[in-house]
């Protein structure tokens, strides 16, 4: 009774993938891959990702140990926030960073007369549309990683004369290394499948703000085939993510 | 009243457990804290080294106050029951580590930990693991990393039960060894009466938070004073009131060699009691009839348990347990010379 459905299942997981293996023009492949757009579309991505991925982990962590280690009032509405945009539509979330961050937004006309920053359609807009969709994913592992941690090293390390800050560094940073590693990949492969709150928050323009999931879209109406050679490029990637980290981290803890 | 050492009232008060003790250790003395599971040992010693908050009472160290400062600020080193050394560090940065934190340049504190893992014999073992360390190795890296903050207090925590029994000899005598040679004060918590007695110059007993006893390892164990005490050193004990040589514990009178007079403890070892199949000759002071109610190996004798008047153990050999035919049920004859007892005031 259970096999049916759950092959039928199997086949829609797997079905589109291969769909898409079937129909790349693999004849004309390397030429497409190395036309300048594409590779700009891929590099942009690429690089938004990994630095999105950076400001994650950065505030992330630290955010991963407060709701981990730290007792304080609010601490359960605190988590909650944290994981709004994992649920929240990204286009939703792409408009209220418009409002916050905009030019006219409530920091972001603040950022622009102070600093003379501007966010909105803008790279650096598509690291924070990117960072602001992906944080959750790095803040859930990690903190998961803390909390399976056993705490009497820190006690150990305490005796030992170690502050709160070298407990941190020298004992429990380590000890949760293989969590933040696999929080950071998943943190990435989020940021670089990013679509909704980029082009909403970003927009869509050529070698600033077109990363590669905008490129496919818009490649959809224009050039199909382009728009599955350039999916075909994001899918390998998310597999070589997958893979590694399968064999890495998930398997052997 | 010296201000050297440690002097320490712990009070902690848990649900439907409350902790409250007096220890004082002077330095260079190693001081055991003796009991059961749950009698509150290692919260004692949680409760010195800062690891949980105390409801009342204070600690100092000598002379300057220590109940107020965070686990980090304390002149302690601790060894913990399964070590906890940091898995990713080698054994010579698990002993850097502590010389590192009080800021010490790497090169300095590796230097300290290289000789420190040289006095603990462990000197081929420095870049290491732990995962690659012996229980009884891990034990002595342990053990020199608390040594390496230069302690003024070692809190060890049942520092042999990890260990299997032959390792645990050698490991025992060793630790002794470089207790001795600390000049600070030691609370070692175990319970395990062997580590205590070898390891200790002073016993605290510990029963459901109180301490119930304490004194040398030697006289504890001679004059036991709690249930608790008397099976951990091995022997029947009875509380009574004495008058003159004789000890009323409930009905039966027990004759002591000594002269005792008002509330008294009556203690004599299992070895000491004879057991007959009918009543015997002659005139043993103390006499009296008991029902058997088990019996099982204990070393290489038997263990009979005894009830009766009193309810005792008594051990005898596996030729006389064959000699005697006892099993469990049987009505039979103990008896036990009053220089074999031992009578001190309760």
């Amino acid at each position: 009774m259970l096999v049916l459905p759950a092959v039928a299942g199997l086949a829609f997981l797997v079905l589109p993938l291969a769909g898409l293996l079937i129909r790349a023009p693999w004849s004309t492949l390397p030429q497409r891959l190395a036309e300048p757009q594409v590779l700009e579309a891929l590099r942009l991505s690429l690089v938004c990702a990994t630095a999105a991925t950076v400001v994650c982990v950065l505030c992330g962590v630290p955010l991963a140990w407060l709701l981990a280690r730290v007792e304080f009032p609010g601490r359960r509405v605190v988590r909650a926030l944290v994981t709004v945009p994992l649920v929240l539509p990204p286009v939703v979330g792409g408009v209220a960073l418009l409002l916050v961050l905009g030019r006219r937004g409530l920091v972001g006309q603040w950022l622009e007369s102070a600093f003379g920053i501007t966010l909105p359609f803008t790279t650096l807009g598509v690291i924070v549309a990117e960072a602001f969709v992906a944080m959750p994913f790095l803040v859930i592992s990690v903190e998961g990683a803390l909390r399976a941690a056993d705490r009497r090293f820190e006690e150990a390390a305490a005796t030992l004369g170690a502050s709160r800050w070298t407990v941190f560094r020298r004992v429990t940073l380590p000890l949760i290394m293989p969590g933040v590693v696999a929080g950071a990949v998943l943190c990435w492969a989020r940021a670089l499948g990013e679509f909704g709150a980029t082009i909403t928050f970003a927009g869509n323009f050529p070698g600033t703000t077109r990363t590669m999931p905008l490129a496919v879209y818009l490649a959809l109406e224009t050039d199909p085939d382009a728009a599955i050679v350039l999916s075909l490029v994001l899918l390998a990637v998310s597999v070589v993510v997958l893979a590694s980290l399968r064999d890495r981290w998930v398997n052997s803890p | 009243m010296t201000a050297d050492g440690l002097r320490a009232t712990l009070v902690v008060h848990r649900p439907a457990f409350t902790l409250d003790i007096t220890l004082d250790v002077a330095p260079g003395e190693v001081v055991a804290l003796l009991g059961p599971n749950g009698a509150g040992k290692t919260t004692a010693l949680r409760a010195l080294a800062g690891l949980i908050p105390m409801s009342g009472g204070h600690i100092s160290l000598d002379g300057r106050p220590l109940h107020h400062l965070a686990p980090e600020q304390r002149p302690i080193g601790m060894v913990f029951q399964d070590y906890l050394l940091f898995p990713h560090l080698s054994a010579l940065d698990n002993v850097a580590f502590g010389p590192r934190c009080q800021g010490v340049s790497k090169a300095e504190a590796r230097r300290v930990a290289a000789a420190l893992l040289e006095r603990v014999g462990l000197a081929d073992r420095a870049t290491d693991k732990p995962r690659r360390l012996s229980g009884g190795q891990a034990q002595r890296v342990a053990l020199a990393r608390a040594l390496a903050v230069r302690p003024r207090l070692m809190l060890l925590d049942e520092p042999l039960a990890a260990l299997d029994a032959h390792t645990r000899l050698e490991i025992r005598s060793q630790l002794r060894r470089h207790l001795a040679d600390f000049d600070g004060a030691t609370v070692l918590v175990t319970h395990d009466p062997l580590d205590a007695m070898v390891l200790a110059d002073r016993l605290v007993v510990i029963e459901s938070g109180v301490v119930v006893q304490q004194g040398a390892p030697a006289e504890v164990a001679r004059r036991p004073r709690t249930g608790y005490v008397a099976r951990l050193v091995g022997l029947n004990l009875y509380r009574g009131i004495g008058d003159g040589t004789r000890v009323e514990v409930g009905e039966l009178p027990l004759h002591t060699s000594e002269q005792l007079d008002g509330p008294a403890f009556v203690a004599f070892s299992p070895a000491a009691v004879a057991l007959y199949r009918t009543r015997p000759d002659g005139s043993p002071r103390n006499l009296w009839q008991a029902t058997i109610g088990g019996i099982e190996r204990h070393g290489d004798n038997v263990r009979v348990h005894l009830d009766g008047p009193i309810t005792a153990f008594a051990d005898i050999t596996p030729a006389a347990l064959a000699d005697l035919e006892l099993s469990p049920g049987q009505r039979i004859w103990a008896s036990v010379k009053a220089t074999e007892t031992h009578a001190y005031p309760a």
